[in-house]
C-alpha cells in the first residue's frame, strides 16, 4: 500500500493531536488514515505546477484595530465553567518540579 | 382556528402585529409542539422554555409600544448548538463541552434579539459539525420528520428538523461543507449558506473557519431570506467579515427570471445519483426554463476533487480549533490522570466522539513537518484551480443549478458503517465552502417514498440577488408542501 502508516507515525500524531488511543484504537485509526490519504492523493492526478496555493477565498486584508476592552468583567462567569477552580484561579495538576 | 405552528414565519409576524395573536400564544404553540413531538425526533439539545415565555411578554410590551416594529418581531427562533448563547448550555453536541454556559452571545445571537426573535433551545447536530447526518451527536441522533426510520441529513439536522415537524417557524444552522444545504433537502426546507464574510463568525464556535458560515432555514424562500437578513451584518469581532452596501435581501422576492442564464454542469448529474433526484430537478429546471430563464449545460470540470481537497483543508484547522478543548477552561475534564499531559490527553480522549477524532488526526498528520507540502499545500493548490472553474462558470452563467445531494435520505444507521461513503454524499455542497460562495436548498418534490428533494442553486460571491430570484421564481410555480406537522408518537 502506497501510504502505509507505521506505528511510529500513529504514535506522533497521537502526540501532536493530544489523544491517548489504545491499541485497537490505534489499530483503526491507522487503517482509517490510510484510506483517507489513499483518496486524498488522487489530488497529485492535477497538475499544481505554479499555482499559488490559496489561503483565504477573500481578497480582504488584516483588520486593524485598537484593543480596548468593551465587554465587562465577566471573570466569575468565567470561572463557574471551569472543571475545577481554587479561589479565582482555574486549577490544574502541577506543572512544575 | 388557526394552527400557528403551520404559519410561516412572516405570517407569524404579521399576525402579532395585526394582534391576531400575541407573542405569549405563538412562543407557548411552538413549545407545545416540541413537548409533544421531540421525544421521536429528537431536534433539541436544550429547550429555553422559561426564558422564552419570559421573553415573549417582553417583547409583547416592545410591539405594542412601537420600540420594535420588524417582519419578524415575536417569532420564535431554534438556534444549531455550536452558536453561542449567553446563559444558556451550548455543547456543539459533544462531551467535551458538557455543561459549558457561554458568557456572551454570538452576533448572530444580538442581531435576532434586536429583531425581536425569541429563541425556543439548542438543536441538536452532528459532534462539532463533522458528519453529514446528525448521528455522531453525543445527545443521540436526530430522526427526519418525513420518515422516522431515516436521518435529516447533516450537521445542522436539527435545525431543520425543528422547522420541518413545526417546534419553531425558524432555525439557524452553520455550512462548512454543506451543513445546511443537505439537510434542508432531506428534510424539505429552505436553506441558504450565504457568501462568507456575510454573516459573521462571532460566537460561532469554529470547525473549519475559512469555511464556515451561519445561516438562515426556513419553511419557505421568504422566511429564509428575511431571517438572512436579520442575521447579516458587519462586524469587528470577525475579522473575515466585510461590509457590505446592502443588507436586505427581501428586495431580491421577486418572480422574474427573464433572461436569466442558468449553467447546468453535465458533470453533476452523473449515474451515480438517484434517478428521482435527478429527475426532480430537472423538471424544476424546466420550470424556470418557462418562466423566461436561459438555460445550458456546461462543464464544471474538477468535481471529483473538491472532497479530498476539502477533507485536508477543513481537518486541519479542525485540528487547530479544537486546540482549546483540553479540560482545563471549561466542560468536561477526564477524572483519573497523572499530570497535565495526561490530563489533557485523557479529558480529550474521553470528550470526543470517534469522527471528530478521526478529523483532528487527520488534520495533524497534514499539518505535521514533511506532509505539509504533500498534503495541506497542495490541497490549497487545488482550491485555487476549483475557484478558477467557478470563475469560469459565473462569467458565463448568472447562476448554477445543482443537486443538493445525490440521494434522497439514507436509513438511520447506514452511513456511519462507511465514512468514506458519507463523505461523498457532499460531492455537489463542498466546492460553494472552498470557493465562499452563496448557495441554498430549495424543496423540489419528494421521492416515491415520500422523502423531500433539493435543488441547489449557486450563485457567484456577493450576488445572492441572483440566487434568490431564481429561489423565489421556482417557489412561486407551485404550492409546495411546507411542513410535517408531526402528532407525536410516530415512533
Amino acid at each position: 500500500m502506497s501510504n502505509h502508516i507505521s506505528d511510529e507515525t500513529i504514535e506522533y500524531v497521537g502526540i501532536l493531536a493530544q489523544l491517548d488511543l489504545n491499541e485497537e484504537e490505534k489499530v483503526k485509526a491507522k487503517e482509517d488514515m490510510e484510506q483517507m490519504l489513499e483518496y486524498i492523493d488522487t489530488l497529485n492526478e492535477l497538475d499544481t505546477e505554479g499555482i499559488e496555493p490559496k489561503t483565504h477565498i477573500s481578497d480582504t486584508t488584516n483588520v486593524f484595530r485598537e484593543d480596548v476592552v468593551t465587554n465587562g468583567d465577566g471573570s466569575d462567569d468565567v470561572l463557574a465553567n471551569a472543571p475545577l477552580k481554587k479561589d479565582e484561579y482555574l486549577s490544574v495538576p502541577k506543572t512544575i518540579g | 382556528m388557526i394552527n400557528i405552528n403551520e404559519l410561516t414565519a412572516l405570517e407569524i409576524g404579521e399576525k402579532i402585529k395585526n394582534k391576531e395573536i400575541t407573542v405569549l400564544e405563538t412562543v407557548d404553540a411552538f413549545i407545545s409542539q416540541i413537548e409533544k413531538v421531540d421525544k421521536d425526533v429528537n431536534s433539541f439539545i436544550t429547550v429555553d422554555k422559561e426564558e422564552a415565555r419570559k421573553k415573549a411578554l417582553l417583547i409583547q410590551e416592545k410591539i405594542d409600544s412601537g420600540e420594535i416594529s420588524g417582519p419578524l418581531a415575536g417569532v420564535p427562533i431554534a438556534i444549531k448548538d455550536n452558536i453561542s448563547t449567553k446563559g444558556l448550555l451550548t455543547t456543539c453536541a459533544s462531551k467535551i463541552l458538557d455543561g459549558y454556559i457561554p458568557t456572551f452571545s454570538a452576533t448572530v445571537i444580538d442581531n435576532i434579539e434586536k429583531a425581536g426573535m425569541i429563541t425556543l433551545g439548542k438543536t441538536n447536530m452532528d459532534e462539532f459539525a463533522m458528519g453529514s447526518t446528525t448521528e455522531t451527536s453525543h445527545y443521540g441522533e436526530t430522526k427526519n420528520p418525513w420518515n422516522l426510520n431515516h436521518v435529516p441529513g447533516g450537521s445542522s439536522g436539527g435545525s431543520c428538523t425543528s422547522v420541518a415537524s413545526g417546534e419553531a417557524p425558524v432555525s439557524l444552522g452553520s455550512d462548512t461543507g454543506g451543513s445546511i444545504r443537505q439537510p434542508s433537502s432531506f428534510c424539505g426546507v429552505t436553506g441558504i449558506k450565504p457568501t462568507y464574510g456575510t454573516v459573521s463568525r462571532y460566537g460561532l464556535i469554529a470547525y473549519g473557519s475559512s469555511l464556515d458560515q451561519i445561516g438562515p432555514i426556513g419553511k419557505d424562500v421568504k422566511d429564509a431570506v428575511s431571517l438572512l437578513s436579520v442575521i447579516s451584518s458587519y462586524d469587528e469581532k470577525d475579522s473575515t467579515s466585510v461590509k457590505r452596501d446592502d443588507y436586505d435581501f427581501t428586495k431580491y422576492l421577486v418572480d422574474d427570471v427573464k433572461g436569466m442564464k442558468i449553467g447546468v454542469p453535465r458533470d453533476y448529474f452523473t449515474d451515480d445519483m438517484d434517478t428521482e433526484v435527478k429527475e426532480k430537478i430537472y423538471s424544476a429546471i424546466k420550470a424556470l426554463e418557462e418562466k423566461g430563464a436561459i438555460v445550458e449545460e456546461f462543464n464544471l470540470s474538477l468535481v471529483p476533487f473538491a472532497i479530498p481537497a476539502y477533507y485536508v483543508i477543513a481537518s486541519a484547522e479542525a485540528s487547530s480549533n479544537l486546540e482549546r478543548f483540553d479540560g482545563v477552561k471549561y466542560g468536561f475534564r477526564a477524572e483519573d490522570y497523572d499530570d497535565l499531559h495526561s490530563m489533557y490527553k485523557k479529558t480529550r480522549s474521553e470528550g470526543f466522539g470517534s469522527e471528530v477524532k478521526r478529523r483532528i488526526m487527520l488534520g495533524s498528520f497534514v499539518l505535521s513537518s514533511g506532509y505539509y507540502d504533500a498534503y495541506y499545500l497542495k490541497a490549497l493548490k487545488v482550491k485555487a484551480l476549483i475557484k478558477e472553474a467557478f470563475d469560469k462558470a459565473f462569467a458565463k452563467y448568472d447562476v448554477i443549478i445543482a443537486p443538493a445531494a445525490p440521494t434522497v435520505a439514507p436509513k438511520l444507521g447506514e452511513s456511519l458503517k462507511d465514512p468514506m461513503k458519507m463523505y461523498l454524499s457532499d460531492i455537489y455542497t463542498i466546492s460553494v465552502n472552498l470557493c465562499g460562495l452563496p448557495g441554498m436548498s430549495v424543496p423540489v418534490g419528494k421521492s416515491e417514498g415520500g422523502l423531500p428533494i433539493g435543488m441547489q442553486i449557486i450563485a457567484n460571491r456577493w450576488d445572492e440577488a441572483n440566487m434568490i430570484k431564481t429561489a423565489f421564481a421556482y417557489e412561486s410555480t407551485g404550492e409546495y408542501e411546507k411542513c410535517q406537522m408531526l402528532k407525536g408518537g410516530e415512533a
